[in-house]
């Protein structure tokens, strides 16, 4: 929970890192959904939500398809009005308000560049529909166009570009017009791996350069993490939680959202005890032991599961010390190696899987340890957390 | 050798398959055509063709490349010396050109709403625009003249309401050309026009929302100039068989619409003058030919 002042210092750097208005009471949302419901017939796509976000926060919407996450992005742009609630930007009340009025600008999914225009004109369509002068608007694409390196390319069509380029000419489009807010519809997802890599790190410097409230639709777990200040993970319309990736990552409030971003351990069991600022979840099956650092989140008797991270799981060939507390044992059911890691599929005499992973840090010749070996799996007090839903 | 063989059977295949189109354009279209412009440069006769063959492909080379010599484009000139050819060309090239327009007009709106209509309906819209080719084209025409003549039910009605107390002379006139015209191409420029249309990304409108353009704007600025090889592709369409239409004219046309096709049929059953005729034919085939490669080499310019 580090960086929680907001600091007033002028460098980027120390701005970025102690950037966190959602902490501050005083600080005004920049873009504001109340109570807003989205449907279509039957089905509804964004349910009874609020959000805020603040200026120059580069925010994250983060769900699989159809969870309402790019819904609610259409209803920022104007292409959805709520069936109910309301979307103020900047205390302005959005609702009623034509896409074409709105100050604000979307990068689509799949770029939309105008075919029959070229890079150049399609970054100045925004610019003359604005009605500036000739000139200004030519200082305004090449000053884009310098952006985003595609000078030499200000005359080529699209279907001459590379999907990069494509990329590229949508993006500085959509900045041209120095919107109030950038929309963002999975910009990355056509990209291959490297290049998106690549780009994620781009548009994290051009906001920070550009000093722009950024909105992030994706289902890109990665890369909503690599990009973003604050991440909202959506499901059914609803969002299930609001938090910087660090802690969308170590506390997530749900098996929902532990599940959905990176690997995740389950052990289910029922709250013995919550004495002490130690939540201890008694599990079945096993009855193995958990003993969290946890003070609130879950009563005496509830149901609840132990969320632990691969990564924070210790395999052992021995026993240890206290193999009453916060260890488990099986075998070595499976080991994937990935290089930089082994994935390491333990299964516990209940049948449930347990994954550890270990850093390879020296070359692998030969396993220490290896397939149906008996193991003990330890983690720390740290280590995971207990979520009752 | 097995493998040789096989490969040169199989190219004999695909030249095969290359030569079948060519073969089609050389039997049905260019073999043709050398008639027509034979029997052009021939002479009137009372025989049976009534024409003087102006070639004797029988007669040896030498009679052959004499006849060649003393080849007469007497008829071509005749054309030009008689106002009616000249007046027919130019007033069909003017009933195509605004039937066009107006087709144009009318079915551009159809189209686009054919093409924004909901996905479930566009099959069923597209069938009825074609619909009417289920019927005759000479039995719609006719219809037509139900619809039209002066005791025809478009009178009947408009009597009836009362809008008119007169009936109104529409047929046999132009306008009556120009509501058969419209009528008959209209489903040539719909589907082309549609074809383009349904394609249409429509996050591109969505684009030209977001940057700040009004939907009319974005019409003229994005769906127009996206929809053009649509309108030039049913404008050829429609302009094409409209310059050359007899049937309109004939049934629905009054004996000052003049038009080239009847102009040309007149020529053929009635002066009996294949040769002449036949001038007015290839003449004709010129004028849209010429400018269509003209144009088309204009526009392959341009996208290079």
């Amino acid at each position: 929970m580090a960086g929680k002042s907001l600091s007033t210092g002028k460098s980027l750097g120390p701005i970025r890192r102690a950037f966190a208005p959602w902490n501050d009471p005083a600080a005004k949302p920049f873009i504001q959904f109340q109570n807003v419901t989205k449907s279509f017939g039957d089905f509804t796509a964004v349910d009874d939500l609020s959000l805020n976000i603040y200026e120059r926060e580069f925010f994250a919407l983060l769900g699989p398809s159809g969870c309402g996450k790019t819904t609610l992005m259409r209803m920022i742009a104007g292409f959805e009005e709520p069936t109910s609630g309301h979307v103020m930007l900047d205390g302005q009340d959005l609702v009623g308000v034509p896409p074409y009025r709105r100050p604000t600008n979307m990068m689509f999914q799949s770029y939309a560049l105008f075919p029959h225009m070229n890079v150049w004109d399609n970054i100045a369509f925004g610019l003359k529909q604005d009605g500036m002068p000739k000139a200004d608007i030519a200082t305004r694409v090449d000053e884009m166009l310098a952006l985003v390196k595609l000078e030499k390319f200000a005359k080529r069509k699209p279907h001459q570009l590379s999907g990069g380029q494509k990329q590229r000419v949508a993006l500085a489009r959509s900045l041209a017009k120095k919107p109030k807010v950038l929309l963002l519809d999975e910009p990355l997802g056509a990209l291959d791996k490297k290049l998106r890599e690549e780009t994620q790190f781009e548009l994290i410097d051009l906001q920070v350069k550009l000093g722009m409230t950024f909105v992030i639709v994706t289902h890109d777990q990665e890369e909503a993490m690599t990009v973003a200040d604050r991440i909202a993970v959506m499901d059914q319309g609803k969002i299930v939680q609001i938090a910087t990736p660090a802690e969308i990552y170590e506390q997530p409030n749900s098996r929902y959202v532990a599940d959905f971003i990176g690997d995740i351990n389950l052990l289910e069991g029922h709250i013995s005890s919550t004495e002490g600022g130690v939540t201890t979840l008694d599990c079945d099956g096993t009855g193995a032991k958990v003993q969290v650092n946890q003070d609130g989140g879950a009563k005496l008797g509830d149901r609840a599961w132990f969320a632990v991270r691969p990564e924070k799981v210790a395999i052992s060939l021995s026993p240890p010390v206290d193999p009453s507390v916060n260890a488990v044992t099986g075998e070595v059911w499976d080991i994937a190696y990935l290089g930089d890691v082994s994935i390491y599929h333990v299964r516990l005499a209940t049948g449930a899987t347990v994954k550890a992973t270990i850093t390879n840090t020296t070359r692998l010749v030969e396993r220490p340890i290896t397939w149906d070996d008996k193991v003990w799996l330890t983690w720390s007090g740290d280590g995971g957390v207990v979520l009752t839903r | 050798m097995a493998l040789t063989n096989s490969s040169s059977g199989h190219s004999r295949l695909r030249w095969l398959v290359v030569a079948i189109p060519y073969l089609w354009l050389i039997l049905l279209f260019l073999a043709p055509f050398l008639i027509v412009v034979k029997i052009s440069l021939s002479a009137t006769a009372i025989a049976m063709p009534p024409y003087q063959p102006a070639l004797d492909f029988s007669a040896g080379l030498g009679v052959l490349w004499q006849q060649l010599k003393e080849l007469s484009f007497d008829n071509y000139v005749f054309l030009t010396e008689d106002a009616l050819y000249w007046e027919s060309y130019l007033s069909s090239l003017k009933i195509a050109l605004i039937s066009t327009f107006l087709i144009l007009i009318i079915g551009y709106p159809i189209a686009y709403g054919m093409a924004r209509a909901r996905k479930e309906w566009r099959t069923t819209l597209l069938m009825l625009v074609i619909l009417p080719f289920w019927t005759s084209f000479l039995i719609r025409v006719y219809a037509w003249i139900g619809i039209l003549k002066p005791e025809g039910l478009l009178n009947q009605l408009l009597l009836s309401v009362g809008v008119i107390s007169e009936p109104l002379n529409i047929m046999p006139s132009t306008l009556a050309v120009y509501i058969g015209i419209v009528y008959s191409y209209l489903p040539f420029m719909i589907l082309p026009l549609y074809a383009t249309l349904e394609k249409l990304d429509e996050t591109l409108l969505e684009a030209a929302a977001d940057l700040g353009c009004p939907p009319i704007q974005a019409f003229w600025k994005i769906t127009f100039p996206l929809s053009l090889p649509g309108v030039i592709a049913g404008c050829f369409l429609v302009f094409i068989p409209a310059v050359g239409e007899f049937v309109i004219p004939d049934l629905l046309g009054g004996s000052d619409t003049l038009m080239i096709g009847k102009t040309l049929w007149a020529e053929f059953f009635s002066n009996r003058d294949w040769p002449v005729s036949s001038a007015v034919a290839v003449v004709l085939l010129a004028i849209l030919v010429i400018p269509i490669m003209l144009f088309q080499n204009a526009q392959k310019k341009a996208s290079e």
